[in-house]
């Protein structure tokens, strides 16, 4: 099955990323997946990083913290506070803790398409040179080591199928 | 594809370069085809000076290229260059669809419960 298409804007010289994608499940199982900790752990994050939850209160008013490790050991704590938790609607803010001060606020909004849900996020930063340094260490911290962390992953799925 | 991706001070420049509007109005015109400073400055109220300087930022950026044609010097857009911004947005893109097909595996297990 080819996964849906994850669709990312990010104009340059703006403060913005916007990221637009469907989910093939009800919009409740895609809530609980984003603010149950044990769900959240299973797929947030870079795949080379192991993620570590410290607190995950996905309620409004609440915080979360969690710290992913590289294989060589090395940290990267984030940090936020939510604003807003409704199944429709999540506002919260994101820090990397790296690089204190530099905040971003991330509207995310799920639509109920019966059987399908369409995710859509907003981020807002502080300024552009924020934004693009965001998009950069997703470059830096990224990718190739987790190719079969992913692999793994799909082919356990495809194989139960 | 060429891997300037790699040098950051190259994406450095390019990014403050891309951060004006009226350099990116400059790119997008150039998108179409290459122009000359005074071709470039008509759809804009500032002088042609300021849009030679403009231009002058985007060819330190590397992002464009002027070449000698008698008196016409005209200005090209170089792809590759503009492509090594572009793909930095790519790699972002790569790292969100791999935590949301993990999530996609996610949803399938907890549909299988239900």
């Amino acid at each position: 099955m080819t996964p849906n298409p994850t669709h990312i804007t990010a104009p340059a010289g703006t403060p913005f990323i916007e990221v637009v994608r469907e989910f093939d499940a009800p919009r409740d199982l895609v809530f609980r997946a984003s603010t149950d900790p044990d769900l959240v752990a299973r797929w947030l994050g870079p795949r080379r990083l192991s993620m570590r939850i410290i607190e995950f209160d996905a309620r409004t008013g609440g915080s979360y913290r969690y710290v992913h490790t590289d294989t060589d050991g090395e940290e990267y704590p984030f940090r936020g506070v939510f604003h807003t938790v409704s199944e429709a609607l999540i506002i919260q803010t994101f820090e990397f803790e790296d690089i204190p001060g530099v905040v971003s606020l991330e509207t995310r909004t799920l639509d109920d398409l019966g059987d399908r849900t369409r995710l859509h996020q907003n981020a807002v930063f502080p300024s552009v040179a924020a934004r693009d340094q965001a998009l950069e260490s997703g470059m830096r911290h990224g990718i190739t080591e987790s190719m079969d962390r992913l692999g793994e992953l799909l082919g356990a799925r495809s194989g139960r199928r | 594809m060429t891997r300037t991706s790699g040098d950051p001070d190259r994406l450095d420049r390019a990014f403050a370069a891309l951060a004006d509007p009226v350099r990116r109005a400059i790119i997008a015109r150039l998108s179409t085809g290459p122009a000359t400073v005074n071709e470039l400055a008509e759809p804009f109220p500032i002088t042609v000076q300021a849009v030679s300087q403009h231009v002058g930022v985007l060819e330190q950026a590397g992002l464009v290229t002027r070449t000698r044609q008698a008196q016409r010097r005209p200005v090209h857009l170089d792809p590759a260059a503009l492509e090594s911004v572009t793909a930095w947005i790519d790699t972002y893109r790569l790292q969100a669809e791999r935590s949301h097909r993990r999530l996609d595996a996610v949803l399938e297990s907890l549909k299988e419960e239900s």
